[in-house]
């Protein structure tokens, strides 16, 4: 098995996830962008540590295990967020939230 | 308590902060807390020189064996240039036949008290221990009973004569904080520290003569007397620096005289290093030429000048000669004899300030000049190797001039007014008291027997001749016979004659009396402590430097003592004919001023007054002493007044160009840089996620890639 396959997927996820945080303007889809990039890791760290054999193998996953849970906490809070703008503004429109300008 | 003789100063200074704090509230408004701090100061002092005192003799100075060998007439080996002159110095010494101890041949190195030393580190800096601490030995006791005992009367005379002023607090305070800087001053083992008691005396004398700074005189006399002595302190500090390296990274006084008179010293910083701190020492003991701030610091109360003149400040300058015999001892070579820097200057002064002593009108100046030319005697009497002698003229002077000045204070608290001819004259009748007090400072001051000048006087005299000095030995006894003269004019002004003044002279309260009585005490019998055969003060102020190099010490002598008192019998008579035998009707006015020269013509049976005055004081006051008050008040004042204006253009030339372009400028600068930078990167702050996100990832990118490409 060519581990090949498996990092070039994760690229590919990542790019796609990448694009999507840059380019897309809904809050919704950019943070579903963020879960693309975080499981084109994932499968990195999987693909790579099976690599290295069964041990590091398990360890890999173990990572991936965490890096989900916590992703699963940070979309609770992105959708929040969200959810929020949203309420207040009617739109999920990110290039209207600009707050922050200096 | 000679091991912890810094109680000393530090109960006047804690004395300093209570009255600060706390004076106001008390009864006395705090001189209660001043005068008690002193007295304990004052015990402490005198407990310090019993001990001295009864401190057995418990080291063994080589050099004095060197002297007893060149005695012997052996010595010859070891004679160098300078050994040759101490040679000479002994051998003059050995004709002398009162010649208590140092004339027996077989007589070795004499036992001598050791310094009580006892020094903390205070800071290290490249491998050096800065050390801060105490030594006490006969000089540091004479001194702080001294300084002690004329700053507690002191403290007394002012309960009475401050009484009501705006400030009285205050003044006691000060006053503290001045004897502190002294006290601080002589017991201090280090140059850098002895420093401190000696800027800490400097801000003391500018509080306390601009003590009543409300009129434009007073707070200009303050500044001219902090600024001129901070001209010479520019030499002291340069000095102590130069010591610092000469002696080989040290601050200790006893370690640098140890490597001055070891000739481990270069020879170009040791010239360099003394002339420095001499130059500090003309300032502070107010040397000609840098004197004339003194007269004008009688712009502050009484007290003050009297604690200044007598104990503090001025005296500083020659206990630190005293301090560093060694270290001027080497430099000015003064154990050859002839002419040195120290003498000179101590010679000049002595006349100058005496011949300006005849044309003051205040009584306060004639004291005031009468200090300067008598500080004159002991910087003489120390460049002329009568180390003794100095220290014991420093002693006894105290007393008469603490006396004189609380005396004068005394005789302005009743006239109210410190002018003699316009104000006093008479006041023999209303204060006797006063009246006598002050006559036994004259004659004390004028060095008359048996009162302690003539003892200190005499042996400064005695001094110069004996160490091949006898130029300067004419200088003192010129000196002397014009101090009998000025002493008698002053006096006469004041005491005889007919009262000039307005309202009724009556003689001061207690507190203004018992400080001139104990003075009177102290300038009558000060003089014994150095009676020939007995000579306590000599044995307790007799230390390892004045050992080492090889100072000698002179016993009474009765010749020279016969033509100084003669000279001052002279003195007195020339002042007693000039004032006392004139009892016209016209009264004293009628020769004072412009109208002197016509009336001494119409008078023709004084002939022989007219002589004098028209003659001698014509020549002194018109002539001499106007051209020396001249150039002190255009030369001098204008040297100094000059480099104030120069010193004020740079300012602000520097304040225009300098701060105002260049420093300002760069502050500006730098704000209007930030501001400027902060707009353009401003722009980059747009507030959106997505673009952070993008330059976020663009510069990751950049990384990755040059991590990739380049490692």
């Amino acid at each position: 098995m060519l581990v090949n396959q498996f990092l070039i997927l994760g690229a590919v996820l990542f790019c796609i996830g990448v694009y999507g945080v840059l380019a897309r303007r809904n809050g919704v889809l950019v943070l579903m962008s963020i879960e693309l990039i975080l499981n084109a890791v994932n499968i990195n760290l999987v693909a790579l540590g099976s690599l290295q054999g069964p041990e590091a193998a398990v360890a890999g996953q173990v990572f991936t295990l965490f890096v989900v849970t916590i992703a699963a906490a940070e979309v609770g809070v992105g959708l929040a967020i969200v959810l929020l703008i949203y309420r207040n503004r009617a739109s999920v429109d990110l290039d209207e939230v600009d707050l922050m300008k200096g | 308590m000679l091991e912890s003789i810094w109680v000393i100063p530090a109960v006047t200074f804690a004395s300093f902060w209570l009255i600060l704090f706390f004076g106001k509230r008390l009864p006395k408004h705090g001189a209660e807390i001043g005068i008690a701090a002193l007295g304990i100061a004052f015990v402490l002092s005198c407990v310090a020189v019993v001990e001295w005192n009864a401190r057995p003799a418990d080291e063994v100075v080589e050099a004095g064996h060197e002297t007893g060998a060149l005695e012997e007439g052996h010595g010859g080996a070891e004679v160098d240039d300078e050994g040759h002159a101490l040679g000479e110095v002994q051998t003059l010494a050995l004709e002398s036949a009162v010649e208590a101890e140092g004339g027996e041949g077989e007589h070795e190195a004499e036992p001598i008290r050791s310094a009580v030393e006892r020094n903390l580190t205070w800071f290290s800096f490249g491998g050096v221990d800065v050390t801060v601490g105490t030594a006490v030995d006969g000089l540091t006791v004479v001194l702080l009973f001294t300084v002690a005992l004329i700053s507690l009367l002191v403290h007394v005379f002012s309960t009475n004569y401050m009484h009501g002023d705006v400030r009285f607090t205050y003044f006691f305070a000060a006053l503290s904080l001045f004897t502190t800087g002294m006290l601080l001053l002589v017991v201090s083992s280090s140059l850098l520290q002895a420093l401190f008691g000696w800027e800490l005396m400097a801000l003391c004398s500018f509080m306390l003569i601009g003590h009543w700074w409300e009129k434009k005189p007073n707070s200009d006399a303050a500044m001219k007397a902090f600024l001129t002595t901070r001209t010479g302190d520019i030499g002291l500090l340069v000095g102590i620096v130069i010591m610092f390296f000469a002696a080989g990274q040290t601050f200790d006084i006893a370690a640098i005289n140890e490597a001055a008179l070891s000739g481990a010293m270069a020879e170009t910083a040791l010239v360099a290093g003394a002339a420095a701190l001499f130059i500090g020492v003309i300032g502070k003991s107010a040397q000609f030429p840098l004197h004339t701030w003194l007269p004008d610091a009688m712009a502050g109360p009484t007290p003050v000048s009297a604690l200044i003149h007598a104990a503090t400040m001025v005296v500083a300058g020659v206990y630190l000669v005293a301090r560093l015999y060694g270290v001027f001892w080497e430099a000015f070579d003064i154990g050859a004899g002839g002419v040195n820097p120290i003498a000179l200057i101590g010679g000049i002064t002595i006349l100058i300030a005496a011949a300006l002593a005849f044309v003051q009108t205040d009584i306060k100046k004639v004291l005031a000049y009468s200090t300067v030319s008598q500080l004159g005697y002991m910087v003489m009497a120390l460049g002329v190797g009568a180390w003794t002698a100095a220290i014991f003229h420093l002693f006894t002077h105290a007393f008469f001039k603490g006396l004189l000045f609380l005396g004068a204070g005394s005789v302005s608290h009743a006239v109210h007014s410190f002018e003699m001819k316009d104000d006093m004259g008479g006041l023999r009748k209303f204060m006797p008291v006063t009246y006598t007090t002050f006559m036994i400072g004259s004659l004390a001051l004028a060095g008359l027997f048996p009162f302690a000048g003539f003892w200190s006087k005499d042996e400064i005299l005695l001094g110069a001749a004996e160490n091949g000095y006898r130029l300067f030995e004419v200088v003192g006894i010129v000196g002397a016979f014009m101090t009998a003269a000025y002493m008698t004019r002053c006096v006469y002004l004041t005491f005889f004659g007919r009262y000039r003044g307005h309202g009724h002279p009556h003689e001061s309260p207690p507190a203004i009396t018992v400080p001139l009585i104990v003075l009177a005490v102290f300038s009558v019998g000060a003089g014994f402590l150095n009676f020939p055969g007995f000579e306590r003060f000599f044995e307790l102020t007799e230390n390892r430097v004045f050992l080492l190099a090889g100072v000698e010490h002179h016993s009474f002598e009765v010749f020279p003592a016969v033509v100084s008192s003669a000279v001052v019998l002279a003195g007195l008579a020339f002042g007693g004919m000039l004032f006392f035998a004139r009892h016209l009707p016209r009264g004293v006015t009628a020769r004072s001023g412009a109208a002197r020269a016509g009336y001494s013509f119409l008078v023709n049976k004084y002939y022989l007054d007219h002589l004098y005055t028209g003659v001698v004081i014509g020549s002194i006051k018109g002539g001499i002493a106007r051209a020396a008050y001249w150039i002190n008040q255009k030369v001098i004042d204008g040297v100094v007044n000059g480099v104030g204006i120069a010193s004020k253009r740079t300012g602000s030339w520097v304040y225009r160009h300098i701060d105002q372009q260049v420093v300002d400028g760069a502050v500006n600068g730098a704000g209007f840089g930030a501001e400027g930078f902060g707009g353009i990167l401003r722009t980059i702050q747009t507030g959106r996620v997505q673009q952070y996100g993008a330059l976020l990832f663009g510069a990751s990118a950049v990384l990755a890639l040059t991590l990739v490409i380049f490692i």
